[in-house]
Protein backbone atom coordinates (compact mmCIF):
# COMPACT_ATOMS: atom_id res chain seq x y z
CA UNK A 1 0.00 0.00 0.00
CA UNK A 2 1.99 2.94 -1.28
CA UNK A 3 0.38 5.75 0.67
CA UNK A 4 2.28 9.02 0.14
CA UNK A 5 0.57 11.27 2.65
CA UNK A 6 -2.33 13.70 2.88
CA UNK A 7 -3.29 15.31 -0.44
CA UNK A 8 -6.07 17.34 1.15
CA UNK A 9 -7.72 17.93 4.50
CA UNK A 10 -11.41 18.81 4.26
CA UNK A 11 -13.10 21.12 6.80
CA UNK A 12 -16.71 22.12 7.41
CA UNK A 13 -16.33 25.66 8.76
CA UNK A 14 -18.77 28.10 10.34
CA UNK A 15 -17.36 31.15 8.53
CA UNK A 16 -16.29 30.53 4.93
CA UNK A 17 -15.21 34.14 4.31
CA UNK A 18 -13.01 34.31 7.42
CA UNK A 19 -11.49 30.90 6.67
CA UNK A 20 -10.80 31.89 3.06
CA UNK A 21 -9.08 35.07 4.22
CA UNK A 22 -7.03 33.09 6.73
CA UNK A 23 -5.91 30.37 4.31
CA UNK A 24 -4.92 32.93 1.69
CA UNK A 25 -2.97 35.02 4.21
CA UNK A 26 -1.27 31.81 5.42
CA UNK A 27 0.17 31.56 1.91
CA UNK A 28 -2.09 29.02 0.19
CA UNK A 29 -3.45 29.73 -3.29
CA UNK A 30 -7.24 29.72 -3.78
CA UNK A 31 -8.27 27.44 -6.67
CA UNK A 32 -11.84 27.93 -7.97
CA UNK A 33 -12.82 29.30 -4.56
CA UNK A 34 -16.28 30.88 -4.25
CA UNK A 35 -18.35 32.09 -1.31
CA UNK A 36 -19.18 28.40 -0.81
CA UNK A 37 -15.50 27.52 -0.29
CA UNK A 38 -13.07 25.48 -2.35
CA UNK A 39 -9.45 24.32 -2.46
CA UNK A 40 -6.48 26.28 -1.12
CA UNK A 41 -3.27 24.87 -2.57
CA UNK A 42 0.35 24.66 -1.51
CA UNK A 43 2.93 24.82 -4.30
CA UNK A 44 2.69 21.08 -5.03
CA UNK A 45 -1.12 21.09 -5.29
CA UNK A 46 -1.81 19.53 -1.87
CA UNK A 47 -3.87 21.68 0.49
CA UNK A 48 -7.02 22.48 2.42
CA UNK A 49 -10.62 22.19 1.16
CA UNK A 50 -13.30 24.16 3.01
CA UNK A 51 -17.10 24.24 2.76
CA UNK A 52 -19.71 25.70 5.07
CA UNK A 53 -20.55 23.18 7.78
CA UNK A 54 -24.13 22.97 6.47
CA UNK A 55 -22.98 22.02 2.93
CA UNK A 56 -24.56 18.64 2.14
CA UNK A 57 -21.63 17.67 -0.10
CA UNK A 58 -19.37 17.34 2.95
CA UNK A 59 -18.77 14.03 4.70
CA UNK A 60 -20.61 13.90 8.06
CA UNK A 61 -19.08 15.75 11.03
CA UNK A 62 -17.33 14.18 14.00
CA UNK A 63 -19.50 14.02 17.14
CA UNK A 64 -17.39 16.85 18.62
CA UNK A 65 -16.99 20.56 17.86
CA UNK A 66 -14.01 19.79 15.60
CA UNK A 67 -14.37 21.00 12.02
CA UNK A 68 -12.27 18.31 10.30
CA UNK A 69 -14.50 16.36 7.90
CA UNK A 70 -12.14 14.16 5.89
CA UNK A 71 -8.51 13.24 5.36
CA UNK A 72 -7.78 12.64 1.67
CA UNK A 73 -4.71 10.44 1.24
CA UNK A 74 -2.73 10.26 -1.97
CA UNK A 75 -1.40 6.89 -3.16
CA UNK A 76 0.96 6.04 -6.01
CA UNK A 77 -1.21 3.88 -8.29
CA UNK A 78 -4.59 2.28 -8.80
CA UNK A 79 -3.19 -1.04 -7.49
CA UNK A 80 -2.72 0.68 -4.13
CA UNK A 81 -6.37 1.71 -4.08
CA UNK A 82 -7.33 -1.90 -4.90
CA UNK A 83 -5.15 -3.17 -2.05
CA UNK A 84 -6.63 -0.69 0.45
CA UNK A 85 -10.16 -1.54 -0.70
CA UNK A 86 -9.51 -5.27 -0.35
CA UNK A 87 -8.03 -4.88 3.14
CA UNK A 88 -10.58 -2.48 4.61
CA UNK A 89 -13.60 -4.17 2.99
CA UNK A 90 -13.02 -7.09 5.36
CA UNK A 91 -14.72 -5.29 8.22
CA UNK A 92 -16.30 -2.03 6.98
CA UNK A 93 -18.07 -0.38 4.11
CA UNK A 94 -15.72 0.97 1.45
CA UNK A 95 -17.27 3.07 -1.29
CA UNK A 96 -15.70 3.25 -4.73
CA UNK A 97 -16.35 6.62 -6.39
CA UNK A 98 -16.71 7.29 -10.14
CA UNK A 99 -13.17 8.68 -10.38
CA UNK A 100 -11.71 5.51 -8.89
CA UNK A 101 -11.06 6.95 -5.43
CA UNK A 102 -12.38 5.16 -2.36
CA UNK A 103 -14.02 6.41 0.84
CA UNK A 104 -14.31 4.79 4.24
CA UNK A 105 -13.85 5.48 7.96
CA UNK A 106 -11.08 4.59 10.40
CA UNK A 107 -11.75 2.81 13.70
CA UNK A 108 -12.40 6.10 15.52
CA UNK A 109 -14.91 7.29 12.94
CA UNK A 110 -12.61 9.72 11.10
CA UNK A 111 -13.68 9.97 7.46
CA UNK A 112 -11.01 8.88 4.97
CA UNK A 113 -10.58 9.06 1.24
CA UNK A 114 -7.84 7.52 -0.86
CA UNK A 115 -6.99 8.70 -4.36
CA UNK A 116 -4.13 8.52 -6.83
CA UNK A 117 -2.09 11.43 -5.53
CA UNK A 118 -2.68 14.78 -7.16
CA UNK A 119 0.54 16.24 -5.79
CA UNK A 120 2.77 17.80 -8.44
CA UNK A 121 6.49 17.10 -8.29
CA UNK A 122 8.41 20.15 -7.07
CA UNK A 123 11.77 21.16 -8.42
CA UNK A 124 12.98 23.97 -6.18
CA UNK A 125 16.14 24.63 -4.17
CA UNK A 126 16.22 24.22 -0.39
CA UNK A 127 17.41 27.07 1.78
CA UNK A 128 21.14 27.49 1.23
CA UNK A 129 23.52 28.22 4.11
CA UNK A 130 27.17 29.10 4.45
CA UNK A 131 29.27 27.72 7.29
CA UNK A 132 33.01 27.76 8.04
CA UNK A 133 34.65 24.46 7.15
CA UNK A 134 32.09 23.54 4.53
CA UNK A 135 31.78 24.57 0.89
CA UNK A 136 29.72 27.75 0.56
CA UNK A 137 26.20 27.01 -0.65
CA UNK A 138 25.61 30.58 -1.80
CA UNK A 139 27.89 32.09 -4.43
CA UNK A 140 29.74 35.37 -3.78
CA UNK A 141 27.21 38.23 -3.91
CA UNK A 142 24.25 35.84 -3.54
CA UNK A 143 22.30 37.20 -0.56
CA UNK A 144 20.40 35.02 1.92
CA UNK A 145 17.40 37.19 2.78
CA UNK A 146 15.59 40.12 1.30
CA UNK A 147 12.37 41.89 2.21
CA UNK A 148 10.20 40.46 -0.56
CA UNK A 149 11.73 36.96 -0.55
CA UNK A 150 9.25 34.18 -1.34
CA UNK A 151 8.05 32.11 1.62
CA UNK A 152 5.15 29.99 0.41
CA UNK A 153 4.01 26.65 1.84
CA UNK A 154 5.35 23.92 -0.44
CA UNK A 155 3.65 20.69 0.63
CA UNK A 156 0.93 19.58 3.07
CA UNK A 157 3.24 17.90 5.57
CA UNK A 158 1.26 16.23 8.32
CA UNK A 159 -1.90 16.10 10.36
CA UNK A 160 -2.19 15.54 14.11
CA UNK A 161 -5.29 13.89 15.51
CA UNK A 162 -6.80 13.90 18.98
CA UNK A 163 -7.86 10.29 19.54
CA UNK A 164 -9.25 8.62 22.67
CA UNK A 165 -7.44 5.29 22.13
CA UNK A 166 -3.86 5.25 20.84
CA UNK A 167 -3.82 1.47 20.39
CA UNK A 168 -6.95 1.52 18.25
CA UNK A 169 -5.54 4.32 16.09
CA UNK A 170 -2.08 2.75 15.76
CA UNK A 171 -3.45 -0.71 14.97
CA UNK A 172 -5.57 0.73 12.20
CA UNK A 173 -2.96 2.90 10.48
CA UNK A 174 0.00 0.54 11.01
CA UNK A 175 -1.75 -2.82 10.97
CA UNK A 176 -4.19 -2.16 8.17
CA UNK A 177 -2.56 0.59 6.07
CA UNK A 178 1.15 -0.07 6.44
CA UNK A 179 2.22 3.05 8.33
CA UNK A 180 5.42 2.74 10.42
CA UNK A 181 6.07 4.22 13.88
CA UNK A 182 9.15 6.46 13.75
CA UNK A 183 9.18 7.74 17.36
CA UNK A 184 6.88 7.77 20.38
CA UNK A 185 6.11 10.58 22.81
CA UNK A 186 4.76 8.55 25.71
CA UNK A 187 1.84 10.28 27.35
CA UNK A 188 0.79 11.58 23.93
CA UNK A 189 1.31 9.05 21.17
CA UNK A 190 3.32 7.84 18.17
CA UNK A 191 4.65 9.59 15.06
CA UNK A 192 3.69 7.69 11.90
CA UNK A 193 5.18 7.56 8.42
CA UNK A 194 3.37 5.93 5.50
CA UNK A 195 5.24 3.46 3.30
CA UNK A 196 5.71 5.73 0.28
CA UNK A 197 7.01 8.77 2.19
CA UNK A 198 10.35 9.11 3.99
CA UNK A 199 9.32 12.14 6.09
CA UNK A 200 9.65 11.54 9.84
CA UNK A 201 5.87 11.83 10.16
CA UNK A 202 2.76 12.60 8.19
CA UNK A 203 0.54 11.59 11.10
CA UNK A 204 0.78 11.95 14.88
CA UNK A 205 -1.72 11.04 17.59
CA UNK A 206 -2.40 12.74 20.89
CA UNK A 207 -4.50 10.86 23.41
CA UNK A 208 -7.44 12.91 24.68
CA UNK A 209 -10.96 12.39 26.01
CA UNK A 210 -13.60 11.34 23.47
CA UNK A 211 -15.18 14.82 23.44
CA UNK A 212 -11.98 16.32 21.97
CA UNK A 213 -11.71 13.88 19.06
CA UNK A 214 -10.60 15.75 15.96
CA UNK A 215 -7.71 17.58 14.35
CA UNK A 216 -5.24 19.25 16.74
CA UNK A 217 -3.12 20.74 13.98
CA UNK A 218 -1.92 20.40 10.44
CA UNK A 219 1.36 21.54 8.95
CA UNK A 220 2.88 22.66 5.68
CA UNK A 221 6.53 22.21 4.72
CA UNK A 222 8.46 25.40 3.98
CA UNK A 223 11.75 25.72 2.06
CA UNK A 224 13.83 26.09 5.23
CA UNK A 225 13.92 27.68 8.68
CA UNK A 226 14.37 31.18 7.25
CA UNK A 227 11.28 30.86 5.03
CA UNK A 228 9.39 29.54 8.06
CA UNK A 229 10.34 32.52 10.20
CA UNK A 230 9.76 35.02 7.40
CA UNK A 231 6.31 33.58 6.64
CA UNK A 232 5.42 33.48 10.35
CA UNK A 233 6.62 37.01 10.98
CA UNK A 234 4.63 38.33 8.05
CA UNK A 235 1.59 36.46 9.36
CA UNK A 236 1.96 37.96 12.83
CA UNK A 237 2.41 41.44 11.41
CA UNK A 238 -0.93 41.06 9.64
CA UNK A 239 -2.55 40.44 13.04
CA UNK A 240 -2.75 36.63 13.11
CA UNK A 241 -2.26 34.96 16.47
CA UNK A 242 0.89 32.95 17.19
CA UNK A 243 0.30 29.96 19.44
CA UNK A 244 3.69 28.25 19.84
CA UNK A 245 7.01 29.01 18.24
CA UNK A 246 9.09 29.56 16.31
CA UNK A 247 11.23 26.71 17.52
CA UNK A 248 12.65 23.35 16.55
CA UNK A 249 11.28 19.96 17.58
CA UNK A 250 13.53 17.15 18.78
CA UNK A 251 11.65 14.22 17.24
CA UNK A 252 11.65 14.84 13.50
CA UNK A 253 14.11 17.77 13.91
CA UNK A 254 11.63 20.00 12.10
CA UNK A 255 11.38 23.71 12.76
CA UNK A 256 7.87 24.75 13.81
CA UNK A 257 5.62 27.74 14.27
CA UNK A 258 1.97 27.23 15.23
CA UNK A 259 -0.93 29.66 14.80
CA UNK A 260 -4.56 29.86 15.88
CA UNK A 261 -7.12 29.58 13.08
CA UNK A 262 -10.84 29.94 12.38
CA UNK A 263 -10.86 26.26 11.32
CA UNK A 264 -10.89 25.03 14.93
CA UNK A 265 -7.31 23.73 14.94
CA UNK A 266 -3.77 25.05 14.77
CA UNK A 267 -1.94 25.67 11.52
CA UNK A 268 1.80 25.05 11.49
CA UNK A 269 4.64 26.06 9.24
CA UNK A 270 7.34 23.38 9.40
CA UNK A 271 10.75 23.04 7.78
CA UNK A 272 13.73 20.71 7.52
CA UNK A 273 12.19 17.48 8.83
CA UNK A 274 14.26 14.30 9.20
CA UNK A 275 13.97 11.52 6.63
CA UNK A 276 13.82 7.85 7.60
CA UNK A 277 13.86 4.40 6.08
CA UNK A 278 12.98 0.98 7.43
CA UNK A 279 16.38 0.65 9.16
CA UNK A 280 15.35 3.29 11.70
CA UNK A 281 14.57 2.16 15.25
CA UNK A 282 11.89 4.22 16.96
CA UNK A 283 12.90 6.25 20.03
CA UNK A 284 10.69 6.98 22.99
CA UNK A 285 10.55 10.01 25.28
CA UNK A 286 8.13 11.33 27.85
CA UNK A 287 5.84 14.06 26.49
CA UNK A 288 6.82 17.48 27.82
CA UNK A 289 8.65 20.67 26.89
CA UNK A 290 12.07 19.02 27.20
CA UNK A 291 11.16 16.27 24.75
CA UNK A 292 9.20 18.50 22.39
CA UNK A 293 11.61 21.29 21.57
CA UNK A 294 15.35 21.81 21.39
CA UNK A 295 14.92 25.56 20.93
CA UNK A 296 11.93 27.86 21.36
CA UNK A 297 11.62 31.54 20.63
CA UNK A 298 8.63 33.68 21.46
CA UNK A 299 7.25 36.40 19.26
CA UNK A 300 6.43 39.15 21.75
CA UNK A 301 3.03 40.64 21.24
CA UNK A 302 2.94 44.28 20.32
CA UNK A 303 2.46 46.43 23.38
CA UNK A 304 2.38 50.14 23.92
CA UNK A 305 4.54 51.47 26.74
CA UNK A 306 2.64 53.78 29.05
CA UNK A 307 3.29 55.91 32.09
CA UNK A 308 6.53 57.56 33.23
CA UNK A 309 9.94 55.86 32.98
CA UNK A 310 10.94 53.71 36.00
CA UNK A 311 12.07 55.83 38.91
CA UNK A 312 10.63 59.07 37.53
CA UNK A 313 9.14 61.55 39.94
CA UNK A 314 5.36 61.23 40.24
CA UNK B 1 -3.73 47.83 46.10
CA UNK B 2 -3.45 47.92 42.34
CA UNK B 3 -4.02 51.20 40.54
CA UNK B 4 -6.90 51.01 38.07
CA UNK B 5 -5.84 51.57 34.47
CA UNK B 6 -7.75 53.01 31.55
CA UNK B 7 -8.57 50.22 29.10
CA UNK B 8 -10.94 51.76 26.54
CA UNK B 9 -14.20 53.67 26.23
CA UNK B 10 -17.74 52.29 26.31
CA UNK B 11 -18.37 53.31 22.70
CA UNK B 12 -15.36 51.26 21.54
CA UNK B 13 -17.41 48.03 21.70
CA UNK B 14 -20.72 47.84 19.83
CA UNK B 15 -23.62 45.46 20.59
CA UNK B 16 -22.74 41.87 19.64
CA UNK B 17 -19.05 42.73 19.20
CA UNK B 18 -15.94 41.55 21.03
CA UNK B 19 -12.60 43.35 21.00
CA UNK B 20 -9.25 42.82 22.63
CA UNK B 21 -7.41 45.58 24.52
CA UNK B 22 -3.98 45.76 26.14
CA UNK B 23 -2.10 43.97 27.50
CA UNK B 24 -2.01 46.59 30.23
CA UNK B 25 0.93 47.10 32.55
CA UNK B 26 0.89 44.17 34.97
CA UNK B 27 -1.01 41.81 32.67
CA UNK B 28 0.40 39.01 30.56
CA UNK B 29 -2.73 38.78 28.42
CA UNK B 30 -5.10 41.08 26.65
CA UNK B 31 -8.59 41.72 28.00
CA UNK B 32 -11.55 40.87 25.79
CA UNK B 33 -14.52 43.21 26.15
CA UNK B 34 -17.84 42.27 24.61
CA UNK B 35 -21.29 43.77 24.64
CA UNK B 36 -24.25 41.41 24.85
CA UNK B 37 -27.86 42.50 25.40
CA UNK B 38 -26.56 45.96 26.16
CA UNK B 39 -24.25 44.90 28.99
CA UNK B 40 -20.45 44.92 28.86
CA UNK B 41 -18.52 41.82 29.96
CA UNK B 42 -14.75 41.56 30.25
CA UNK B 43 -12.75 38.33 30.09
CA UNK B 44 -9.06 37.59 30.26
CA UNK B 45 -7.82 36.56 26.80
CA UNK B 46 -6.67 33.20 28.15
CA UNK B 47 -8.35 29.91 27.29
CA UNK B 48 -8.41 27.77 30.48
CA UNK B 49 -7.54 24.69 28.43
CA UNK B 50 -3.83 25.39 29.06
CA UNK B 51 -2.15 26.13 32.38
CA UNK B 52 -1.57 29.88 32.34
CA UNK B 53 -4.07 30.29 29.51
CA UNK B 54 -3.53 30.80 25.80
CA UNK B 55 -4.65 33.69 23.55
CA UNK B 56 -8.01 32.96 21.93
CA UNK B 57 -8.36 35.10 18.77
CA UNK B 58 -7.30 33.87 15.32
CA UNK B 59 -6.61 37.45 14.27
CA UNK B 60 -6.68 40.83 16.00
CA UNK B 61 -10.16 41.22 17.56
CA UNK B 62 -11.43 37.95 15.94
CA UNK B 63 -12.78 36.39 19.16
CA UNK B 64 -16.26 35.23 18.15
CA UNK B 65 -17.35 32.05 16.38
CA UNK B 66 -18.69 32.27 12.83
CA UNK B 67 -22.32 32.65 13.93
CA UNK B 68 -21.29 35.36 16.45
CA UNK B 69 -23.18 33.47 19.15
CA UNK B 70 -20.21 32.58 21.38
CA UNK B 71 -16.77 33.68 22.41
CA UNK B 72 -14.46 31.11 20.81
CA UNK B 73 -10.93 29.93 21.45
CA UNK B 74 -9.38 29.54 18.01
CA UNK B 75 -6.73 27.26 19.43
CA UNK B 76 -8.96 24.17 19.47
CA UNK B 77 -12.41 25.58 18.78
CA UNK B 78 -13.79 25.78 22.33
CA UNK B 79 -16.97 27.85 22.65
CA UNK B 80 -17.78 30.02 25.69
CA UNK B 81 -21.03 31.61 26.79
CA UNK B 82 -20.52 35.33 26.24
CA UNK B 83 -22.23 36.34 29.49
CA UNK B 84 -21.22 33.59 31.94
CA UNK B 85 -17.78 32.73 30.51
CA UNK B 86 -18.54 29.02 30.78
CA UNK B 87 -17.10 26.65 28.17
CA UNK B 88 -20.12 24.97 26.58
CA UNK B 89 -18.32 22.97 23.87
CA UNK B 90 -14.75 21.86 23.30
CA UNK B 91 -11.63 20.77 25.15
CA UNK B 92 -12.21 22.78 28.34
CA UNK B 93 -15.88 21.83 28.73
CA UNK B 94 -17.28 23.13 32.03
CA UNK B 95 -14.30 25.37 32.80
CA UNK B 96 -14.58 29.16 33.07
CA UNK B 97 -12.92 32.15 31.54
CA UNK B 98 -11.48 34.60 34.07
CA UNK B 99 -13.84 37.54 34.51
CA UNK B 100 -12.24 40.97 34.79
CA UNK B 101 -14.04 43.51 36.94
CA UNK B 102 -14.70 46.81 35.18
CA UNK B 103 -15.25 50.30 36.55
CA UNK B 104 -16.94 52.76 34.21
CA UNK B 105 -16.56 56.48 34.81
CA UNK B 106 -19.31 59.06 34.24
CA UNK B 107 -17.42 60.05 31.08
CA UNK B 108 -17.66 56.48 29.70
CA UNK B 109 -14.06 55.48 30.38
CA UNK B 110 -13.54 51.80 31.24
CA UNK B 111 -10.98 51.08 33.95
CA UNK B 112 -9.64 47.73 35.16
CA UNK B 113 -7.33 46.73 37.99
CA UNK B 114 -4.95 43.81 37.46
CA UNK B 115 -5.84 40.75 39.49
CA UNK B 116 -2.90 39.64 41.61
CA UNK B 117 -2.44 36.34 39.75
CA UNK B 118 -2.20 38.17 36.44
CA UNK B 119 0.70 40.35 37.51
CA UNK B 120 3.56 39.93 35.10
CA UNK B 121 6.33 37.88 36.69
Amino acid sequence: MNIIGPDYLVFGVDDVAASSEYLTAFGLKPIDVTDKGGLFEALDGSGIIIRHKSDPSLPPPLPTSNMLRQQVYGVRASEDLDAIEAELSKDRRVTRLADGSIETKDDHGFELKFQISKRRELNMPAEKINAPGAPAQRRPNEIGVWEEMPAAPRVLSHVVLFVPDIDVATNFYCGRLGFVITDVLSGAGPFLRPKANDDHHTLFFIRTPEYMKGCEHLAFHMGGPTELMVAGTRFVKKGYQSFWGPGRHKFGSNWFWYFNSPLGCHFEYDADMDKHDDEWIAREAQMGPEASQIVLFEMREKWAPGGPPPGAKP
Amino acid sequence: MVTPQLLCRVEDVAEGEARGFGPLEGYRRKIVILRRNGALHAWLDACPHYPGGTPMAWKTNAYLNGEKTHLACHSHGALFDMESGECVLGPCLGQQLTRIALAISDEGEIFVAAAQEEKRA
